[in-house]
């Protein structure tokens, strides 16, 4: 029994080294949980297609930033991109790999997704604390039609740290002096109001269960979750629902020529389609990698995912990037990722 | 004694297929390796040195046989002593791993902490801000979340659970002291995030819905309660967090009490029962003083437990760095805080606010769990055991 036990135990373990170095050229990525299915999903495809497997794990963007740094894997993913002069310190590039963003959702008797309109400058008080009832002038004056209970707002955010509060807060420093003042951008942040619960999924629990409720999600969750959206009013002062068109012209409509190390926060981009509340996710890699093997490898499978990826992410709610920016993501590769032997990485 | 008639026995039987070592040799062992070398048919019981000598000298043995069977009975014993060496060894290194693992954790949460330490000193404990954005630590509304809603866990799950071990140990037919028992100590089996996930689904709705309203307008007019009692009911907050933490806790706190009133004595029962005493007298007088000191170690391993606890805390606390007067306000916990914080906290300074306050969760949680083990320890002690 035992023998056997062992023997086979003993094969097994031959065939797993087997296979390890068959397989050389894994790639290894760690960070955000945002775009975490669509890359397990690219993944699953590119290695039917060429044979060669990528490890995503999906650590939160935190610990994607912590261990590119540590060089422990080939590229590291945040949702939250690093600014520019953090980058150059730490010898790094960076580029957006797909869009998403937030989706203001709320629970509200007798209103339809999309019946109720907020502005930047509504929300940034709600989430103060300062708008504290539905019937609220403020809100009131953008919704004149809709019927407004004389109900308590109960502000909903993460309580774990998250690029989704990011884009967030973001979203509501650019909108919003006062909040830019007291509590700023970040993927937490010292809420001045509301219940914090962990993840898009606690949240939207929190939002459906509790009456009078606000909260944000992703819009991948809203959408796939049908829940109560709201519309927003973007930069242009037009009215956007949060779709894929609305997305993606937030994605195409930013400035990304001038952008260094694509810093580019989506959030309140010009443009009368543009979704306000926008965000990229992004690839984190060293210019001058260790192991360019790996590294041209992982360009590789970036560039798959590009030309071929786009359809998946849209299964998955995820927008892809707009034609113009995946050519100046290229251009960068070129120019920026280079071997030990000063070659660009990827021909 | 054993030894002489042990040597008697054979000096009538025959000699065993073997010859004892010369004693002076024997003697050598330790006890019990001769012990276990009696056990196994090798040698007779210990002796004195002077006894063996004189039984050896008064056996004419030939001295071929006697050296074989002394090697064979030196390898034997040889074998024992690398065999009990060995899992002497094994068993210590166990010892120390334990050791060296805690003083490992408490060494590197001491490292972790000390940029958080170093910036903010200790007004890390009196601070309320907890702002990422500008790097401003404070512990204090973490620190108080822990220590409320464990009181409030500890203020329902005592009185409930010492009812159901005195219903258990004093007044449950016989039959249904097992089936009650077991059902209760399932209770501490069910993990945390079922009792979370419970918490959100099911508990939060039904407080939001039919005890909070009640309880703000109840409290209404009550000078403390009224603020105790305040605001919009959530549904989730301290409050529910508590009641989580009380069902958590509950079964530690009966079965710890359960087994310690099994330890009164029944002539002291039964002779106050005989002066007319009614089962409350009893229990009253003579149950819970008798066992008061276990009780308090009971109490305060549920304690530990509901300091500790995390993911179902998360699930119904609300998660905000606030001290709000109000027990339905939301609030949160150390270990909430740090659950909820860890993987996305960018920044040193960040991280370490996070290791230092679970630092000061390690050290209230020592010092409850060093209470309870004294106490403990102080009953074992009048019982004599």
């Amino acid at each position: 029994m035992i023998v056997t036990f062992l023997r086979t135990s003993l094969a097994a373990a031959i065939s797993l080294a087997a296979f390890v170095p068959a397989d050389a050229v894994d790639i290894s990525g760690a960070g955000a949980t945002f775009p975490y299915p669509i890359y397990a999903k690219w993944a699953d495809t590119y290695k039917k297609e060429t044979g060669n497997g990528l490890n995503y794990q999906s650590i939160g963007s935190g610990g994607g930033i912590k261990q590119i740094k540590a060089k422990t894997v080939t590229f590291g993913a945040s949702d939250m991109p690093l600014k520019p002069e953090d980058l150059k310190e730490a010898g790094l590039i960076q580029f957006p790999t797909v869009t998403g963003g937030d989706v203001p959702v709320v629970n509200l008797e007798g209103i339809a997704p999309g019946e109720l309109v907020l502005d930047g400058p509504a929300l940034a008080k709600i989430f103060l604390g300062e708008i504290k009832t539905w019937d609220d002038p403020a809100i009131k004056k953008l919704n004149p039609k809709a019927k407004l209970p004389s109900q308590a707002i109960v502000v909903v955010h993460r309580s774990d740290g998250s690029g989704t509060t990011f884009i967030w807060t973001d979203y509501l420093s650019k909108v919003s002096p006062d909040w830019k003042s007291k509590v700023g951008a970040n993927t937490a942040v010292e809420w001045p109001a509301g219940i914090g619960a962990k993840g898009n999924e606690g949240v939207a629990n929190n939002v459906l269960q509790t009456k009078g409720a606000i909260g944000y999600v992703e819009y991948a969750y809203a959408k796939q979750n049908k829940m109560t959206f709201a519309d927003v009013i973007n930069k242009d002062g037009k009215r956007v629902a949060p779709d894929a068109a609305s997305f993606q012209a937030a994605a195409a409509n930013a400035d990304w020529a001038n952008a260094p190390g694509f810093y580019q926060i989506l959030t309140d981009q010009p443009g009368a389609k543009s979704w306000p509340i926008a965000g990229a996710t992004f690839i984190l890699m060293h210019a001058t990698p260790e192991d360019p093997a790996a590294a041209s490898e992982a360009l590789k499978f970036f560039s798959w995912a590009y030309e071929k990826g786009g359809k998946q992410a849209e299964e998955l709610d995820y927008v892809p990037l707009p034609g113009a920016v995946v050519a100046l993501i290229k251009k960068t590769w070129a120019a920026q990722m280079k071997g030990a032997d000063g070659k660009p990485l990827l021909h | 004694m054993a030894s002489r008639f042990c040597t008697e026995s054979w000096i009538r039987e025959g000699l065993p297929s073997f010859f004892p070592l010369p004693a002076v040799r024997i003697c050598e062992w330790p006890d019990h390796w001769l012990r276990g070398a009696q056990l196994a048919g090798l040698a007779d019981a210990p002796c004195k040195t002077t006894e063996k000598n004189a039984v050896a000298n008064n056996l004419a043995i030939d001295n071929a046989g006697r050296e074989s069977a002394e090697a064979r009975l030196a390898n034997a014993l040889v074998g024992f002593k690398l065999r009990d060496n060995a899992f002497r060894l094994l068993t210590q290194t166990a010892a120390w791993t334990v050791l060296i693992l805690l003083g490992g954790v408490i060494a590197s949460l001491i490292v972790g902490s000390m940029p958080a330490i170093r910036a903010f000193g200790l007004n890390f404990l009196s601070t309320e801000a907890w702002n990422p954005v500008t790097e401003k630590f404070g512990a204090m509304a973490p620190v108080y979340g822990t220590i409320v809603t464990s009181l409030i866990a500890m203020a329902i799950a005592v009185p409930v659970g010492l009812g159901i071990a005195i219903f258990l140990t004093e007044l449950c037919p016989y039959a249904l002291r097992r089936p009650i028992g077991i059902a209760i100590e399932l209770l501490a089996g069910i993990p945390s995030i079922i009792y979370g996930i419970w918490g959100l689904f099911v508990l939060a709705p039904f407080l939001q819905e039919h005890v909070q309203p009640g309880l703000i307008s109840a409290f209404a007019n009550v000078p403390v309660l009224s603020g105790l009692f305040a605001g919009p009911p959530y549904g989730i907050g301290v409050l529910t967090a508590g009641v989580i933490l009380a069902i958590m806790v509950l079964p530690i706190v009966s079965a710890i009490s359960r087994d310690v009133f099994e330890t009164v004595p029944a002539v002291l029962k039964e002779s106050a029962y005989a002066v007319g005493c009614t089962t409350w007298e009893v229990v009253r007088s003579v149950v819970i003083p008798y066992t008061s000191v276990g009780i308090i170690g009971g109490v305060m391993l549920g304690l530990g437990r509901a300091l500790g606890e995390t993911m179902a805390v998360t699930f119904v606390i609300g998660n905000a760095h606030r001290i709000a007067p109000s027990l339905l306000a939301p609030g949160t916990t150390i270990s909430a805080t740090i659950a909820n914080e860890f993987t996305e906290a960018v920044g040193d300074l960040y991280t370490s606010a996070l290791i230092a306050l679970g630092l000061i969760l390690f050290v209230i949680t020592f010092f409850i769990l060093a209470i309870s083990r004294y106490l403990l320890m102080r009953l074992h002690q009048r019982e004599g055991l």
